[in-house]
Order: structure tokens, then sequence, then C-alpha cells
């Protein structure tokens, strides 16, 4: 179990360049002859430490390009390289597991990567405490809230140790104010460990708010329509002046995007 | 990024931060003295910490405990009322003699019977030989039906194939096997065991099957990602999200290995097989003796109820409690 740790460490350091990879991505679903093309000659890379958001309306392929970098699922033709190992994902929902605690959900990702029995509960431990759930390790899923339950399902990706985290709108089913608050503990622990982030999302807002870069994708078949550099300072607020400005930029583009559809 | 695509919108930061003071100082004056604190990044962390901790609070409830008398009250006590009206009901008709008395003995008559066959030394006897075969028939029936559920679950052309006969096999009344096997194996355990693991194996299978269909995608995704792949994806994911459907299973199975091993008995009685309850109900028939014949269909009813509400409802509850679930029906 100890390989896949030293095989990782081994690549990351071989290859700082980028911490994902992905050249001239197509990917097609459906049998031959009635074949939809989802994601079309997509290339993009995620620097190390980088925060990048995937921007787009419904049809344009963002989770299925999440699924391809996560190595869930092959893609149609070219390639996509993760040198810092398999890539930590976070879902909408909190996916957490309702037979464990929070904390052995967390450790079973410690686990599964090869950390030994000893070390696994104090690493679940830090990893709580880092999403301010100290003293939460004992506690059943169904007992914490919707945002303690996205935090914890953060900790356990964090607990993958990955050089990259992907995350599929993993805050479009809270409330607003439980949203506001884990977008300052993204970025807060964002900028605490380094880690790149790979964030999909369809509200303009939350990307402006989050991202370094906001990539706009076209819908079927998606393909990078746009991007943005976002270089005002963290911490931002979603309310902040130059947030709405670029906002307001991109979701015209967006809509531009959106009516080609309604035209043909 | 070098790409040709990216507009860089950097906004004049001294004019936005003067955009940010003005609206703050707006609201400061607004409301109160709280300008410093909005204003202010550096204690922004400890601000997010209670921020957090106060969302917290509201949205965790803290469990209700029931009082124990409470509990006696609603789940105690209607069972125990639905039982003695029954014997009321049973108690009027021997009264009446809705039956000559040969043919339907009192509540009293019953319980002598008992306790008759109690002071013989014979009745924990009687249980235990029935008890026993239920509960080695159904230990190899769980033994053979997880990996064949299992088995039937994730790989399809095994589905395919033996799926339908599997559930087929479980709406079959494993009575019907009883004949074959004695003819097979005998008047002897081997006939008895073989009618209850036909009985009980195809209920536990589908109960796994069922259970297996039911876990969400979602956490087999997560498994993926987390690692837990193969057979690891099985022992850390897949079965223990499929345990509640699997301890319904089980349950069922148990009902089933009960049922079957009392066909069994019933009509494969040899002075060869030591007497079970199914034997004990056989010999009364043979002897005429009614007040027997109905203790023994009560302590049937009794000890399968008794190991399931014992054993098996304890395992679900707590299964299903710890995952905040409720426990479906009574």
């Amino acid at each position: 179990m100890a390989t896949p740790v030293t095989e990782q460490a081994v690549r990351h350091d071989s290859d700082p360049a980028y911490a994902a990879r992905i050249e001239h991505v197509s990917k097609s679903f459906g049998r031959p002859g009635a074949r939809q093309q989802v994601l079309d000659d997509i290339t993009l890379d995620v620097a190390p430490g980088e925060f990048v958001c995937l921007l787009g309306a419904s049809g344009c392929g963002k989770s299925t390009l999440l699924n391809l970098v996560a190595g869930l699922d092959e893609p149609t033709a070219g390639a996509i390289a993760t040198p810092g190992g398999r890539p930590a994902l976070m879902f909408q929902e909190h996916a957490l597991f309702p037979w464990l605690t929070a904390g052995r959900n967390v450790e079973l990702a410690l686990r599964m990567r090869g950390v030994p029995r000893a070390e696994r509960r104090e690493r679940a431990e830090e990893l709580l405490e880092l999403v301010r759930l100290k003293g939460a390790h004992g506690k059943r899923v169904h007992e914490l809230s919707g945002g303690m339950r996205q935090r914890v399902a953060m900790a356990r990706a964090l607990a993958q140790d990955s050089q990259l985290l992907l995350m599929d709108e993993p805050f479009a089913a809270l409330d607003a104010i439980t949203r506001d608050v884990l977008h300052e503990e993204l970025t807060r622990i964002w900028a605490e460990t380094g880690v790149s982030v790979l964030f999909v999302t369809h509200n303009v807002r939350e990307a402006v708010r989050l991202a370094q870069r906001v990539v706009l994708l076209s819908s079927r078949p998606g393909r990078v329509a746009h991007q943005w550099t976002v270089d005002f300072p963290q911490p931002r607020r979603i309310e902040d002046a130059a947030v709405a400005d670029l906002s307001v930029e991109i979701t015209e583009q967006l809509r531009e995007e959106i009516r080609r559809h309604g035209q043909h | 990024m070098a790409s040709t695509e990216t507009t860089t919108a950097t906004p004049p930061t001294a004019a936005a931060e003067d955009t940010a003071k003005d609206t703050t100082g707006a609201t400061a004056k607004a409301v109160s003295k709280d300008a410093g604190k909005a204003t202010s990044g550096a204690d922004r962390p400890d601000h997010l910490a209670g921020l957090e901790a106060g969302l917290d609070a509201l949205e965790t409830r803290a469990a209700a405990k029931v009082p124990v008398w409470q509990l006696l009250r609603t789940k105690a006590l209607p069972p125990v009322l639905a039982v003695a009206l029954v014997i009321v009901v049973w108690q009027l008709a021997y009264h009446f003699q809705v039956k000559p008395h040969y043919d339907l003995p009192s509540p009293a008559d019953v319980a002598g019977s008992l306790h008759q066959m109690w002071l013989q030394g014979q009745l924990l006897g009687y249980i235990w030989t029935s008890v026993s075969r239920g509960a080695l028939g159904f230990v190899v029936a769980v033994l053979i039906g997880t990996p064949l559920g299992l088995l039937v679950a994730r790989v399809a052309p095994v589905r395919a194939a033996i799926g339908p006969i599997l559930s087929g096999l479980q709406s079959m009344p494993s009575v019907a096997w009883v004949p074959a096997a004695i003819i097979w194996f005998g008047l002897n355990d081997s006939t008895i065991y073989a009618v209850v693991l036909l009985g009980a194996v195809p209920s536990i299978a589908n109960g796994l099957v069922s259970g297996v269909d039911q876990v969400p995608p979602l956490f087999l995704r997560a498994g993926r990602t987390i690692g837990a792949t193969g057979l690891r994806g099985v022992r850390h994911v897949l079965l223990p999200a499929a345990l509640p459907g699997y301890l319904a299973g089980l349950k069922q199975g148990w009902a089933f290995s009960w049922r079957s091993l009392m066909a069994a008995e019933i009509i494969a009685t040899s002075p060869d097989l030591g007497t079970g309850l199914g034997q004990l109900l056989e010999n009364a028939r043979t002897n005429q003796d009614m007040p027997s014949v109905l203790a023994a269909i009560g302590l049937i009813l009794v000890v399968g109820i008794g190991i399931e509400l014992l054993v098996f409802r304890p395992m679900e509850r707590r299964v299903l409690r710890s995952r905040g679930l409720q426990p479906g029906g009574a």
C-alpha cells in the first residue's frame, strides 16, 4: 500500500510545471451513428497552486471534463496528465459515507492512500481542524449541517494529499449564507495548503470571487470560449465592486454563448 | 497562461479599494460603529470562525431523548393488549363451546400441557433441537447466500443467468422440496438441512442483491476517487453501503429458515431424528392431544418471533440509527 505514495512523490518532484495538463481532449457519448460530442478539443493547463474556475451553461460538459481529469472516465481523444497523482474530487453532494463517523470518513481516505494506522487518527484530527471542525471526529454524518458536511468532504479530499483538488459545484446546494462562508474557507485553505484547484460552477460571481483564472466553456460541444485572469487580491468578497464588474462582463459573454444555440 | 484568448481584467486597484471603503463607510454610518470590524482584513479569520460556529450551532439539532415509560407505553403495551385480547376471545369461544372441548381446549389446558412438558424436563430440549437446527442451517445459508448474492449483483452474465431463478426460488414454498429431499437423503438431518437451505439461501442472496442495487452510485464514485477500487472498494464501500438491504435479507432468510425447518420437521419424523418442535406438533396430532398441538404451534410462533426480536431487530435498528435512518415499520 505504500508504493502509490512514493510513486506520487517522485512524479511530483520530477515535473512541477503543471498540476494538470489537458491536451486536445474530446469526449463523445453514445453508439457510433448516434454519437453526441460533449467536449471538443479542450486544451487547458492548471499551474501548481493555481485556482481555476470552469464556467459554462448546462450542457457544456464541465462535469464531464472534471470526471475525465479525475480518471473516472476515459477521453475519446487527447490526453490528460495529472503528475501529482490521483486528483481529489468533491461533489455537489457531500458523498460522505453514512456508516462512518466524520473522522472515519477522513481516515478511510488516509487508509486508502497507505497512511499507517497509528498516524491516521492524528492526521484526521488535523484535517478536521483545518476545516474548523475540531471535535467533530466522532459525529455521524446525519448529525452535521449541510455546510459542516461539505467541510468534512473537503477534509476527506485534502486527506488524499493530492496536488490537485477538483470541485464539481460543491456549494451549489447550500444556502447563500453558508456558501459565502465556505468561499472564505476555501480561499483560506487554498492559500494555506498551496493545492491547485479546478472548480466547476455555473455561478459567475462565485467563479470571480474564487478564481485566479476563469475559463468559459461553450455548450454542445464544450470548447474553451474565453478566459479571464482575475488578479485582484484575496480575500475578496462576493459583493466587491470589482467582482461585480468582471461578473457583468463574463455574464455577457456567457449569454452570447447561450444565444448562439437559439439561432440554429 | 499564454493563451491567445486571455483578456486580463485588471481594474484600477486603487479605485476599487476606494469604492470598497466608500460603501463600508456608508454602511457604518447608517448602522453603528462597526466600521473597524468590517474593513480590517486582519481579524477576518477569527471573525469567520465565530460566524461558522454560529452557523453550525444554528443548523444542528440535538436529538430528543424519549423517556422509558413513554417507550413502554407506545411500543410494548399495544402488542401485550393484542395478545390479551386474543386470549380473552379464545376463552369466550371455549366457554360458549364454539367447538367441542376436545377440539378447542381452553388457554389453561394449553398452559397445563406446556407446564407438564416443563416438568418432564423436555420442553427446553424440544426448543433447543429446533433452534440449533435452524441456527446451523441459517449460518450455512448465510455462508452460501452471501457470495452468491454478491456474484449475482456484480457480474452481469451471472445475474442474467440465475437472477430470475433466484427470485423464483424465493417465492416457491420450500415445503415442496421435502418429498424430493426425503427420497434423495432419506429420513435424516441432511433432508432437514437441505430444505432449510433451499428456503433461506435465495432470500439471503436476493436481500444482498437488492441491497447492492440500492447503493447510490455517488458512493461508488466517491470511493473510487479516494482509491477504494476493486476488492478494497467492495470491502470498504460496496458492502457497508449495502448493509441495510443485506440485513433485511438476513431477517427474511431467518424467517424462511424457520418456516422450512418446521415444514421439514413435521413431514420428516422418525425415531432417528431428535424431537424438535415440528415433530412435537406431529406427534401430538397423532395422539389426538389437542392441548399439546396448540402448545407446539404457540412455541413455534413464539420462538420464531423471539429470535427476530432479540437478534435481528436490534441489529437492524443499530445499523439504521447510526446512519440517521428510521427503522421502518413497527
